[in-house]
């Protein structure tokens, strides 16, 4: 037992080895698999494979490519959110506390989550678009890979939203409160129903909701329409909102110590 | 050769002390929690805190970890901030509540423990086996007795292999062969010289197991000694006699008293030695009405730590 060889880890305690031992925890977790990689793909099939959306053509696709950009985009979101909000089940189970034992940093421990969250947000926009490919949805070529990065990129928004909550709500169900949340932000933002079927008025404020944003530029290498820039500033100022939130949220929890 | 001097091992006095508090204060809004504690913890020293509920023991444990900033005060680790020291895995502990997660296996929590302090793949295994889970390496932690669990708790303190244990009421809700079976492991762990420090509501395990006892109450020491020192005050007994007049000097020299207290008429006098005690009192002196009480370490625990009567 010698005082003088011992070492801090390098990245603040941030590793691969604590990420896949992570990951493993979560899909051993049903609740999580089934809402952030199945449930987006069974709503693909459920509201966007009809024959008539099939036929009619968006864009460079068909509305079946559409409605497919819309749920990977919903799926990633889940995800991303499941994977910040993971913070909420771990400080309510005195796990954080345990952590802070360790040398692992509270930044790394963030990062760590915040890389989990886009990890499988990847994982389910990949489901989401083999689930499309396999069932009829047409998208250009370049659009394929060009809405799946935007859809999984732009669910950074939700991961900070995640971590918000989470940290927020110290509690062991906080998807549960979280999920119909979301259901409803993507309700607004135009996900389930395009915005502008929603009524002149409502449609307005749906612009100034969080998912809109992220549901419009995800779709645009497939539409070619849309405010490009409204949808951006909305991603940048949502995301920036919910880091403020998370990092104002973090900070007291670290300095109570 | 005049370098070698310079440059030679530090020795005992200038080393620094596992544990250093000074002056330490914690208050909750208008809650003491901790009111001045001021203790030295010399490196291999097995330390049990003893106290009542919200004695401040939890407290004190928590800002030796860095989790909670003393109000006022200094907490030194090996001679290091707190945090710096859990950080290096000079420091680890058993904590009081919680701290798993159901939904890791036994022996992915001892491996992910292992990964963020750098250590092996080997080396969690090897944790494992001494802590007695192998059988149940692939069990979900949510799965666990209770038993298991803290013995899981025991393993990962164990992994960064720290020179100061730290363990708060770790056998609270054990039955007595699993309290058996956690004070075995431990008692051969500290044969290897590490530094243990625990907080116990059961006096048998003070006695037993520490090598010093410290009483707390609402927040201060008010009595540290050696577990023998605390064993002699408290096994011995109490002779009460009758006898006006007498000072406490005169009584301290009365062969086998180490404690004498008068109350006005009333002198109570306690020794190993009762008997002596009161065949003095009785040949030599006019003492009468004598009462011989004993006075156990259940006693001394509760007279310590009693509640003020004002
Ligand atoms: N976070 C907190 N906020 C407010 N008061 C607190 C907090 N933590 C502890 N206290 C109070 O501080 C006092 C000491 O509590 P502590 O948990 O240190 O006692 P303890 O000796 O560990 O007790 P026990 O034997 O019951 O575990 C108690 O009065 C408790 O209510
Ligand atoms: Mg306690």
């Amino acid at each position: 037992m010698t005082v003088t060889t011992r070492t801090l880890p390098r990245f603040g305690g941030f590793s691969l080895g604590m990420i896949a031992l992570e990951l493993r925890r979560l899909m051993r977790n049903k609740r999580t698999v089934v809402f952030t990689l199945v449930l987006p793909a069974v709503f693909f099939l459920l509201f966007g494979t009809s024959s008539q959306y099939k036929s009619e053509r968006v864009g460079g696709g068909n509305v079946t490519g559409y409605v497919l950009v819309s749920m990977a985009v919903y799926g990633a979101m889940l995800a991303t959110t499941s994977g910040g909000a993971m913070v909420s089940i771990e400080r309510a189970a005195g796990w954080s506390r345990q952590l802070r034992l360790t040398p692992l940093r509270p930044a790394a421990y963030v990062a760590t989550k915040i890389t989990l969250a886009m990890i499988i947000g990847a994982v389910s926009v990949a489901v989401a678009f083999a689930v499309g490919a396999l069932s009829g949805a047409r998208l250009p070529a370049s659009a394929w890979v060009l809405c799946a990065l935007l859809a999984w990129v732009c669910a950074l928004v939700f991961a900070a939203f995640g971590l918000f909550m989470g940290y927020l709500l110290p509690s062991e169900n906080v998807m549960q409160i979280l999920g119909p949340v979301l259901a409803v932000l993507s309700f607004a933002g135009g996900l389930f129903v395009p915005v502008d079927d929603l009524g002149h008025t409502f449609a307005t404020i749906a612009k100034f909701t969080p998912v809109y944003g992220v549901g419009e530029l995800a779709r645009a290498p497939l539409t070619h329409d849309g405010n490009l820039w409204l949808a951006a500033v909305n991603v940048v100022v949502w995301t920036a909102l919910f880091a403020a939130g998370a990092v104002w949220r973090f900070r007291r929890d670290t300095a109570r110590v | 050769m005049g370098g070698m001097t310079l440059t030679a091992s530090p020795d005992l006095t200038t080393a620094p002390a596992a544990v250093e508090l000074d002056g330490v204060v914690k208050r909750f809004g208008a809650v003491t929690a901790v009111d001045g504690v001021s203790l030295t913890i010399r490196p291999g020293e097995v330390v049990a805190l003893l106290g009542p509920n919200g004695a401040g023991k939890t407290t004190t444990v928590d800002m030796l970890l860095g989790l909670q900033r003393p109000t006022d005060g200094a907490v030194r680790v090996y001679g290091r901030a707190p945090h710096e020291a859990v950080a290096l895995g000079l420091v680890a502990a058993v904590m009081q509540t919680g701290a798993l997660l159901k939904d890791y296996t036994v022996a992915e929590t001892v491996r992910l423990t292992a990964v963020l302090f750098g250590r092996t793949r080997a080396e969690a295994q090897a944790a494992l086996r001494r802590a007695g889970l192998a059988d149940v390496a692939n069990r979900l932690v949510g799965k666990c007795s209770g038993g298991q669990q803290q013995r899981l708790r025991f393993a990962m303190a164990l992994l960064p292999d720290p020179e100061l244990l730290i363990l708060d009421e770790p056998t609270t809700g054990m039955d007595v062969a699993g309290r058996h079976e956690f004070w075995s492991a431990i008692r051969q762990d500290t044969a290897r010289g590490r530094t243990v420090i625990f907080a116990t509501h059961y006096l048998e395990e003070a006695d037993a197991y520490a090598d010093r006892v410290v009483f707390v109450r609402r927040g201060r020491v008010v009595a540290d000694g050696t577990a023998a020192e605390v064993k002699a005050m408290a096994s011995g007994r109490t002779v009460r006699a009758t006898l006006p007049g007498a000072a406490e000097s005169q009584l301290l020299a009365v062969p086998g008293v180490d404690r004498a207290e008068v109350r006005g008429d009333t002198v109570l006098l306690h020794g190993g030695d009762s008997d002596e005690i009161a065949r003095y009192l009785l040949t030599r002196t006019a003492a009468h009405d004598l009462e011989i009480t004993s006075r156990n370490l259940e006693d001394a625990f509760l007279a310590l730590t009693a509640e003020d009567p004002a």
